[in-house]
């Protein structure tokens, strides 16, 4: 059913956690199913030097949380921001179309975290 | 280490099982309606089989039909009976926590013209007879209660139902006629028709270690079913096709194996299955057991695990090779909780942090206790990943779970 990246992001979570003092916050919630990515990164000289995320749901949330986090650090903000969900779907493999949902949930958790830094 | 805690889902054949079924693939392939030996010699095992099969619940052979499992069963003794009353009436009792099978056959049924009144259940997973006793009507053909439900493994009162279906009927009403689906009781606890009193009940082979793609439907002596197939006059007429000879045989050995050690079984299967509950429980915080505690199988746990996913648990647990099920699962951002858990007035997050152990003869406390200490590690995981870990509930739950302690849990065993 899910791939073997999948899997391994849901046996190895990377980055989980949050950050002291991140310099950005997205806190996301699927209102329907209630799946939640809080993303914290933050931001040196135009890159994305740190990221820490904690996620709850469904599998491919969990998985899709844990690899934003590869896809964003060490890249820099121009990098990042026009990252989409097609980005984290082909890092994870592929994912059910049902549960597509999942991987639009951590890049709204990036776009957050992004304009929060903004402000 | 894989270790398979799914055997409500299916069972693995026992040996003895799949020994007996071999030479009915290709020595003794005879088609059981043929006169010749090779006939003779399949239509011999066929009656050896249901003779078995009647056994296990105390019924007679002419009152056993073999049919493709489980669903078929249930499909033909609910539209085999909405099909020979309608004359009479069109109002069919349920549950809300049946399987599919009845589920959607009395939707069909719906969809016909048919009424069906689903009956709500309690905390604990339980239909009361006195519901069944209100919801009958003059129109009302059958009811159809399942004995062990399969997510919560809760018995249900059928000798009570029975009980208010004579009364009704003694009272003036026509035979109302009752149906059980018993495919998740047989050969778990004691089956029979009789102190039952039903008048139907579907058995399934893969659930007690025999093969798939077999079952039975118990019609008692009398009870007339219109049809739903049609063909040759197999089965004395009530189930046309080819007999499935080798599935046949394996069902009949399944079932003795069933009868001549089922105590010894349940002993065995309670014992592991309480087991993984204290354990459970004394290791890991924040969880619930859902059904009744006293009345249900012995080879089925029920768990919530406050602040995780089942599905998550689920797969998680499936890395680490210990298959278990969950009764919940989100498609398309909409979530599809387990409509037995619904019913029984859980609340939506406690349905999703469900799952269900069962357990099978084969299961070992080598197994169980590999099982105990993976979910232990994994809830800590998810619990340490969750964005929610930082409120009091889960928090306490947490450091629960990393310190293993063995303090206060919040079900009694």
């Amino acid at each position: 059913m899910y791939t073997n990246q999948v899997a391994d992001h849901i046996a190895n979570p990377r980055n989980v956690g949050e950050l002291d003092n991140p310099s950005g916050v997205g806190d996301v919630v699927n209102e329907v199913c209630q799946d939640r990515i809080r993303l914290t990164i933050k931001i040196r000289r135009g890159v994305l030097s740190e990221a820490k995320v904690k996620a709850s749901g469904c599998p491919p949330t969990l998985a899709a949380a844990s690899v934003l986090t590869e896809l964003i650090i060490g890249r820099s903000v121009a990098d990042v921001q026009v990252l989409g969900r097609s980005d984290v779907t082909n890092a994870l493999g592929r994912l059910p179309a049902a549960k597509m949902h999942c991987a639009i949930l951590a890049i709204d958790a990036l776009r957050q975290a992004l304009e929060s830094c903004a402000v | 280490m894989r270790v398979y805690l799914d055997n409500s889902a299916t069972t693995t054949a026992a040996p003895e099982v799949v020994a007996a079924m071999l030479p009915y693939f290709s020595d003794h392939m005879g088609n059981a309606q043929s006169v010749h030996s090779f006939g003779q010699q399949a239509k011999a095992a066929l009656e050896a089989s249901r003779r078995q099969v009647a056994a296990l619940i105390g019924a007679a052979p002419t009152e056993i039909v073999f049919v493709s499992g489980g669903t078929e069963a249930d499909n033909l003794a609910i539209r085999g009976i909405a099909k020979q009353f309608s004359e009479r009436g069109r109002h069919i009792i349920t549950t809300k926590i049946e399987h599919p099978a009845v589920l959607a056959t009395a939707e069909a049924l719906e969809a016909q013209g048919f009424f069906v009144t689903y009956l709500p259940v309690s905390r604990e997973g339980l239909v009361h007879a006195s519901e069944v006793r209100r919801a009958i009507r003059d129109e009302t053909i059958l009811v159809s209660v399942m004995h062990a439900n399969n997510e919560t493994g809760a018995i249900q009162p059928i000798s009570e139902i029975s009980q208010a279906l004579a009364e009704a009927h003694e009272a003036g009403h026509r035979r109302i006629y009752l149906h059980t689906d018993a495919v998740q009781s047989v050969g778990k606890v004691k089956v029979d028709v009789d102190e039952l009193a039903v008048d139907l009940l579907s058995m399934s082979a893969h659930k007690i270690h025999g093969p798939k793609g077999i079952g039975a439907l118990y019609i008692r002596r009398g009870v007339k079913l219109g049809k739903i197939l049609f063909g040759g006059h197999h089965e004395r007429d009530r189930r046309p096709g080819t007999e499935n000879i080798p599935a046949i045989v394996g069902f009949g050995v399944a079932c003795e194996l069933g009868r001549t050690s089922l105590l010894e079984r349940m002993n065995r299967t309670r014992d592991l299955r309480d087991y993984l509950e204290q354990e459970v429980t004394r290791r890991i915080t924040g969880v619930k057991r859902n059904g009744d505690p006293h009345q249900r199988v012995p080879n089925i746990s029920n768990l919530t695990f406050d602040g995780v996913d089942g599905e998550s648990l689920l797969i998680a647990l499936d890395l680490k090779g210990v298959a278990v099920s969950t009764g919940s699962a989100c498609s398309s951002g909409s979530l599809e909780p387990s409509h037995v858990l619904t019913a029984m007035g859980l609340p939506r997050d406690e349905v999703r942090g469900s799952l269900r152990f069962s357990f099978s003869q084969y299961s070992t406390r080598e197994e169980v206790d590999y099982a105990i200490s993976t979910l232990a590690e994994i809830i800590a995981r998810l619990r340490e990943m969750s964005p929610e870990g930082d409120t009091p509930g889960i928090r306490s739950a947490l450091e629960g779970a990393n310190s293993a302690s063995t303090g206060a849990s919040e079900i009694k065993l």
